[in-house]
């Protein structure tokens, strides 16, 4: 175990609760039972996912565009098992449990340290912290509802955009051509595509093999 | 209600599980740092929706000066929960202040 690792998540998975809290609260006000929000947490376990679905209940959408919604905003997730199967080598029915903790936060942590065993502690540390924080945070929210105010005037859209740099920040001095690249072709194709897809172009980014190793 | 949520949740799940799937014969070293620079890559993306885009039109507003403060945090090695605090506060300052 490392102790700046165990520190690292259980800071990250802080972070997600702050936004967790408004994940509650947005839910509750799109109309969904306690329930529901808390089953979106605990199920699907997946931010961006969670905030699609509902967003789409809230603006009224049929069930099967916010299955589709949620889902498109997974893909990514496919990506990081395939980087985090190598670290973590799961076997057999652990692959299940492995799967459901997949998330921008585990497997970035993971991917920002250098020894293997780091990366294997780093990636269950944040997951479990995440999961456990996410889904507390989540309750709350949810309860409060109405009692919290707007996401915008507490800043934690804000919030979620430092934590995701926060994030990232590890890889910059290497990898910095990447992530422009990747930020610009994201940013430059939100106002045309459906959303979910710029996140994909940017991961096409990611074939073109330029920029220093990690 | 339930039903979709759950349909949802497995979709959802359905690609978390398929990376772990891809039999390791296939996870080349190449194919592994293809992988490696996604995370790289998403995360950028995820800043800059998360950053400078609302409802799918591009915005800068008080999320910029937040990030800017984060970056200094960052640069000078402040804990990563500061950061973020941090992000939040500045953000909610300058909305305050009408900017």
């Amino acid at each position: 175990m490392n102790r700046a690792v165990l520190s690292t998540s259980i800071s990250v998975g802080l972070a997600t609760g702050l936004y967790g809290i408004s994940f509650g609260a947005i839910g509750v006000a799109a109309g969904l039972d306690v329930l529901s929000v808390m089953l979106l947490s605990l199920l699907m376990f997946s931010g961006a996912s969670q905030f699609a679905f509902v967003g789409v209940v809230a603006a009224g959408g049929a069930p099967i565009t916010a299955i589709t919604s949620a889902w498109l905003m997974g893909i990514r997730n496919s990506f990081y098992a395939l980087r985090l199967t190598t670290v973590l080598g799961p076997r057999g029915l652990f692959k299940v449990l492995t799967a459901q903790l997949t998330i921008d936060e585990s497997n970035a942590v993971s991917a920002a340290q250098i020894e293997p065993k780091d990366q294997k502690f780093g990636y269950w540390a944040t997951g479990v912290a995440v999961f456990v924080f996410w889904n507390s945070a989540t309750l709350i929210g949810a309860l409060a509802g109405n009692l919290i105010g707007s996401v915008e005037e507490f800043g934690l859209d804000a919030a979620a955009a430092a934590a995701f740099l926060g994030l990232l920040w590890p890889r910059l001095r290497n990898q910095w051509q990447l992530a422009a690249l990747g930020a610009f072709v994201a940013i430059i194709t939100t106002p045309v595509l459906p959303s979910g897809v710029p996140i994909l172009l940017a991961a096409a980014v990611a074939l073109i093999p330029f920029g220093g190793k990690r | 209600m339930i039903l979709t949520v759950i349909l949802a949740s497995l979709a959802v799940y359905s690609w978390k599980l398929l990376g772990y799937l891809v039999p390791e014969r296939f996870i080349t070293e190449r194919f592994r740092g293809f992988a490696d620079r996604v995370t790289v890559a998403l995360l950028a993306a995820l800043v800059a929706i998360q950053g400078f885009s609302t409802e799918g039109e591009i915005v800068i507003d008080a999320r910029l000066g937040a990030l800017a403060v984060a970056a200094v945090l960052l640069a000078i090695r402040a804990p990563y929960i500061l950061v973020v605090l941090a992000g939040a506060l500045v953000a909610a300052g300058l909305r305050a202040l009408g900017l």
